[in-house]
């Protein structure tokens, strides 16, 4: 459905999973489009209505493109750039937070 | 809906809504004159709490008049979801009061002996609750709250929902709704009032000003007196995350959303609404140790919005002797003070008559002799 419309293959690609699934993208994008070149339609369940979301505006306004990354929850695919071997999943309603020590 | 309504209301915000509501639902006719987007809002920016502990230092009927209503909120709550499918979200279960050190604590005790000492006000039920009893209600306060103050009478809504509610369920009773309509002149004419502005003219019987700040302005048009100023308050909300608070704190709630809200800042900065780091952190450090966990969510948003404050910081509510049929109704609790607006001042406004128990809420009060 997505693809890149200038290729910035300079800096070559990286792999991740999304959900354990491997895949690969390039250098230089973020988790947002990094998801969406691989095809992906959903990355999260809103905490409201439960109904599932993809990235949308790209620019760090909607939060339509929340995902856990290496383990923390709600996190901006669109703003976090892609790092080799990133363990992104998708986020299901709110956020879990463990006890913080106190 | 004829050009001439019985009720004109002016200001659509929590208050208008709710005032609106209730004259509709006793029959009258209404039209709510809204301003535009760049309206101060305060029903859009504020913190949601239907809190009665702590409420009418200096003015008891204040606190009678706030547990009235939130005795009411169920009432209100399941009429607007009966009316237009909205859950406001609204629920009672005790607030508490949180203190960061001894201090802290021992004033605000003494603050609540002395509010208690009034006897209308002998059998408000509240606790004083140490850190081991608070940390047993709250399991998740952090080792610096020293205690709290808890009361079963506090609750929260969603103020959003509450403000949609009241747009649903007033249009649905048939009131006219005028946005960006700002009121430039009220004029007393022919027994009635001559409103206008941009947007044209409008003839009503009846004027009610809901306009919050904007009632200092419009208040004198109609023989009556509204001192109201802007107090600034800052807030911040956090990404939704798992429900762990259940009971609404004056300054942290968890909304039924799922996202935490903090503050109650305030400042007298006139009409200035920057949001400022200084304040900000403040809140959100007292928040932290709160409730610890809060230190790993992150912050979506920041913003502050302006209480709509008498001199005295207690509502107004009069009628114009000089212009039967013109009232006031202004305060900075109006979600609080919603099911009282809607189940028992709007009725009273359509019968012309300001009840007993609202007395004390005169502008009137502002006016001290020269000489006594």
């Amino acid at each position: 459905m997505f693809r890149p419309i200038a290729d910035l293959a300079a800096g070559g690609e990286l792999s991740f999973t999304f959900d354990g699934r491997p895949m690969r993208a390039r250098a230089g994008d973020t988790v947002a489009a990094a998801l969406l070149v691989n095809g992906i339609t959903a990355c999260r369940e809103t905490p409201v209505s439960d109904t599932p979301r993809a990235p949308y505006c790209l620019m760090g306004v909607c939060f339509d493109c929340l995902v856990v990354i290496d383990g923390i929850g709600n996190r901006q695919g669109c703003l976090v750039p892609l790092a080799e071997g990133m363990r992104i999943e998708t986020q299901h309603g709110r956020r879990h937070l463990a006890e913080v020590a106190e | 809906m004829t050009k001439e309504p019985d009720v004109a209301v002016i200001g659509g915000g929590v208050v208008g809504g709710a005032i609106a509501l209730g004259l509709a639902r006793n029959g009258a006719r209404v039209a709510i004159l809204d301003e535009g987007d760049t309206a101060f809002r305060a029903s859009r920016g504020n913190f949601a709490l239907v809190w009665v502990q702590s409420k009418g230092f200096g003015m008891p009927d204040y606190a009678l008049w706030s547990r009235r209503s939130a005795d009411s909120w169920h009432e209100l709550a399941a009429s607007l979801a009966g009316e237009t499918g909205i859950d406001v979200a609204h629920s009672q279960p005790g607030g508490f009061m949180l203190c960061l050190s001894q201090d802290e604590l021992d004033k605000r005790v003494d603050a609540m002996r002395r509010l208690h000492n009034s006897r209308p006000l002998s059998d408000f039920p509240y606790e004083v609750l140490d850190h081991a009893e608070t940390k047993r209600r709250l399991p998740a306060i952090g080792k610096d709250v020293v205690g709290s103050l808890y009361s079963p009478l506090d609750g929260h809504v969603n103020s959003l929902k509450l403000f949609r509610a009241l747009r649903e369920a007033t249009v649905r009773r048939g009131v006219d709704y005028r946005p960006n309509s700002p009121v430039e002149n009220i004029v007393p004419k022919d027994g009635g009032f001559a409103i206008t502005g941009p947007w044209g003219e409008m003839r009503a019987g009846k004027v009610v000003l809901c306009a919050g700040l904007g009632n200092a302005r419009l208040a004198p048009m109609v023989g009556l007196d509204a001192p109201v100023k802007p107090s600034k308050g800052q807030i911040i909300v956090t990404e939704k995350t798992e429900p762990f608070l259940h009971n609404p704190m004056v300054t942290v709630r968890q909304t039924d959303e799922g996202g935490v809200m903090i503050g109650d800042s305030q400042e007298d900065r006139g009409f200035d609404t920057v949001v400022g780091q200084p304040i900000l952190s403040t809140m959100a450090e007292r928040a932290v140790k709160m409730f610890p966990r809060l230190a790993g969510l992150n912050v979506v948003r920041t913003w502050s919005a302006l209480r709509v404050m008498s001199p005295d910081g207690f509502p107004i509510y009069d009628q114009s002797e000089s212009h039967p049929g013109a009232f006031v109704v202004t305060c900075h609790s109006g979600v609080t003070l919603a099911a009282n607006h809607v189940l028992t001042l709007a009725p009273a406004i359509l019968a012309g008559t300001l009840p007993e128990s609202v007395a004390s809420f005169t502008a009137r009060r502002f006016h001290v002799p020269a000489h006594s």
